[in-house]
C-alpha cells in the first residue's frame, strides 16, 4: 500500500533548530533503509509556485504564493504493509517536530495512494 | 476481529523486529533464543498497549522488556542456562547493549541476522520462514497463508531452523564465504518475491504481500551491502517486474502478457527507482545474472509503446546471461528477442537444438509456434500451439494455447 503524506504548517519566523533537521534526516534513513520510505523531499515557500485553474471555462495561472494560512512544507512517498505503519512513520516524524522545535505547530495529512 | 489498538502494535512491531532480533542476537550469541526473547517482548507489548497506548519510544521499550524477560528466564529456567551455556557463554552480554553507540551496530547486526538466517546449515524454506519471521516480522499464520501450507508445517520449519542454528556463531562470515552466503541471501528474498508474483486473483491478500515484502528485504540489503552489484541488480529486478503489477490481470483475473499491457498503468515510480538501482549495480559489475536480468527488464520499462523496445539490446544480454547461467530456459527467451529483432528464422535456428531438453515445457512450444506461425507455415504452428495446450501448467495459459491452436489460419483444412 502506497501512502503520500504531507505536513502544512503555518510559515515559520527562524529556520529550523540544526537538531530538528538532523533528526528528520536520521529518521528519512531509517525509512529508507527500511524500505519503507520511497521518496521524500521537502517544499520552497508557495512564493516559488504557481496555481493553474479550470473556473467557468476558463484557464487561469497565478503566481504564488497561495493564500492558505498554511504552508506545504514537505512530501514522503511510504510504501507499506498498513494504514497505522504509515501512522507510525508519520507519528515519529511529528514527534521529533514536537521535542526539537519548541512552539512548533503543523499538521501532516496521510492520503493512500491508489 | 483484530482492534485498531492491536493493529497499531503490528505496525510497530514490523518496524523493530528485524533490528530487536539482531541485536538480540548479538547479546545472546543467538538467532533462535533472540528470537524468542523477541517474541516475548511482543506478548507484552499486546498485553500492555492497547490498554496504555504505544510508548513515544517503542524499540527501547521493546529491549528492556526482552531484556528483562531473558533475565528472568535465567535465573529461573535450568534449559536456558544451559542453551546460553552451549554457545559458550555464562550470560547475555546485555552491557553490549548499553552505551550511545548502540545504533552504531545495527547495521552490522542485520547483516548478520540475514546471512546467519541464510546459513548453509538450514534448509531453503527454513531460510525463508526465518527471515520473513524476524526481519519482516510476519507472524507463522501469516507465513502459513502466503505460501499456501498449513501452520504447523512453517511452524516446524522454523523450530528446525533454529535448531540448525544452535551451533552456529552470530558473526559475520569470512570474506570467503561472505559472497556465498550474500548469494544465498540474494535468492532466498527473489524466492520471496516469485512466490508472491506468482499469485492470481482471488488468492488470499498475504500472498501479494509477499513482493512488497521481498521488495523491502532487498531495499534493507542494499543499504547493508552497499558495495555488492548484484543485491542492487537483485533489487533493480524486483522494482521493475513489481511496476507492472496492475498491468498484469484483467479485472476478472486472466492474465495479460507483456505485449498486451497498458503500459500506462505502469508503475512509474518503481520504474525511476528500478532504473536507479540497476545504474547502481553496473557501476560496480554488470554481468550478474540478477543485474542482467534486470538490464533486460528495463529495456521493456524504457519503452512506452511495445514497438519502441530495443530488441537487439535484449537478445544481446540474454546472449551474455546465456554464459553466466547457461540454461535452456535462457536460450529459449533469447530465441524469442532474437526472433523479435533478426526476424522468426533467426529466433527458430535458437530454438531447434532446445527440443530434447524443452519437450515437456508447454512454452517451449508455444514459441516455437509462433515464430513458425510468423514465418507463415501455419500447421506446423497449429501443431506446436496443440502441444502446448496438452501439457500441464497453468489453465489460463492452456486457454490461450488452445485458442491459438484453432486460430493460426490453416491452409489446409485436411492437416489436424
Amino acid at each position: 500500500m502506497r501512502y503520500l503524506v504531507l505536513l502544512k504548517a503555518a510559515p515559520a519566523q527562524s529556520p529550523p533548530p540544526p537538531d530538528l533537521m538532523a533528526a528528520i534526516m536520521k529518521l528519512g534513513e531509517d525509512a529508507t533503509r527500511a524500505g519503507a520510505l520511497l521518496d521524500t523531499a521537502g517544499l520552497l515557500p508557495s512564493a516559488a509556485g504557481a496555481t493553474v485553474t479550470v473556473h467557468d471555462g476558463r484557464l487561469d495561472v497565478t503566481d504564488g504564493p497561495f493564500a492558505e494560512a498554511k504552508e506545504m512544507i514537505s512530501y514522503a512517498i511510504y510504501d507499506v504493509r498498513s494504514k497505522e505503519e504509515v501512522v507510525e512513520w508519520t507519528n515519529r516524524f511529528m514527534k521529533v517536530h514536537r521535542d526539537l522545535w519548541e512552539g512548533w505547530a503543523g499538521e501532516a495529512t496521510i492520503h493512500q495512494v491508489m | 476481529m483484530v482492534s485498531a489498538a492491536h493493529r497499531a502494535v503490528e505496525a510497530v512491531w514490523r518496524i523493530e523486529s528485524g533490528r530487536l532480533v539482531a541485536q538480540l542476537a548479538r547479546v545472546t550469541g543467538d538467532v533462535g533464543l533472540a528470537e524468542e526473547l523477541a517474541q516475548d517482548a511482543l506478548v507484552a507489548a499486546l498485553e500492555q498497549w492497547p490498554s496504555r497506548g504505544v510508548p513515544e519510544d517503542p524499540g527501547p521499550w521493546l529491549m528492556a522488556v526482552a531484556r528483562h524477560k531473558a533475565v528472568d528466564r535465567f535465573r529461573r529456567q535450568a534449559t536456558f542456562r544451559r542453551k546460553i551455556a552451549e554457545i559458550g557463554r555464562e550470560a547475555p552480554a546485555w552491557a553490549d547493549l548499553d552505551g550511545p553507540d548502540l545504533d552504531d551496530h545495527i547495521g552490522d547486526d542485520l547483516l548478520r541476522l540475514i546471512l546467519t538466517a541464510c546459513h548453509p546449515a538450514v534448509p531453503v524454506e527454513g531460510q525463508v520462514a526465518l527471515v520473513l519471521k524476524t526481519l519482516g516480522g510476519l507472524g507463522t499464520g501469516e507465513i502459513a497463508r502466503a505460501f499456501l501450507v498449513p501452520e504447523p508445517t512453517v511452524a516446524q520449519r522454523i523450530v528446525r531452523a533454529k535448531r540448525a542454528l544452535r551451533g552456529v556463531t552470530f558473526a559475520l562470515p569470512t570474506p570467503a564465504e561472505t559472497g556465498e552466503r550474500l548469494a544465498a541471501a540474494v535468492k532466498v528474498v527473489y524466492l520471496i518475491f516469485n512466490e508472491g508474483y506468482a499469485a492470481t486473483a482471488g488468492d488470499d491478500w498475504m500472498r501479494p504481500t509477499l513482493c512488497q515484502e521481498a521488495l523491502r528485504l532487498g531495499r534493507l540489503l542494499a543499504g547493508l551491502v552497499p558495495g555488492a552489484a548484484e543485491v542492487h541488480g537483485l533489487v533493480a529486478l524486483m522494482e521493475l517486474q513489481a511496476s507492472r503489477t496492475a498491468a498484469r490481470t484483467r479485472p476478472d483475473g486472466t492474465p495479460v502478457l507483456l505485449p498486451e499491457q497498458d503500459r500506462h498503468r505502469w508503475d512509474r515510480l518503481l520504474i525511476r527507482r528500478g532504473l536507479a538501482s540497476l545504474a547502481r549495480a553496473e557501476e560496480i559489475s554488470a554481468v550478474g545474472p540478477y543485474t542482467l536480468q534486470a538490464a533486460i527488464a528495463a529495456c521493456h520499462a524504457r519503452a512506452w509503446h511495445p514497438d519502441e523496445t530495443d530488441w537487439g539490446r535484449i537478445a544481446a544480454l540474454y546472449r551474455v546471461l546465456s554464459h553466466v547461467q547457461p540454461s535452456p530456459i535462457v536460450e529459449l527467451n533469447r530465441a524469442v528477442a532474437v526472433g523479435m529483432a533478426d526476424g522468426p528464422a533467426a529466433g527458430l535456428a535458437i530454438v531447434a537444438p532446445l527440443a530434447d531438453s524443452l519437450d515437456g515445457y508447454a512454452l517451449f512450444h508455444a514459441v516455437r509456434g509462433d515464430l513458425l506461425s510468423r514465418l507463415g507455415r501455419d500447421a506446423e504452428a497449429r501443431v506446436c500451439f496443440g502441444r502446448a495446450a496438452a501439457l500441464p501448467g497453468n489453465a489460463r495459459e492452456r486457454e490461450l494455447f488452445s485458442a491459438r491452436a484453432g486460430a493460426v489460419p490453416d491452409p489446409d483444412p485436411a492437416v489436424s
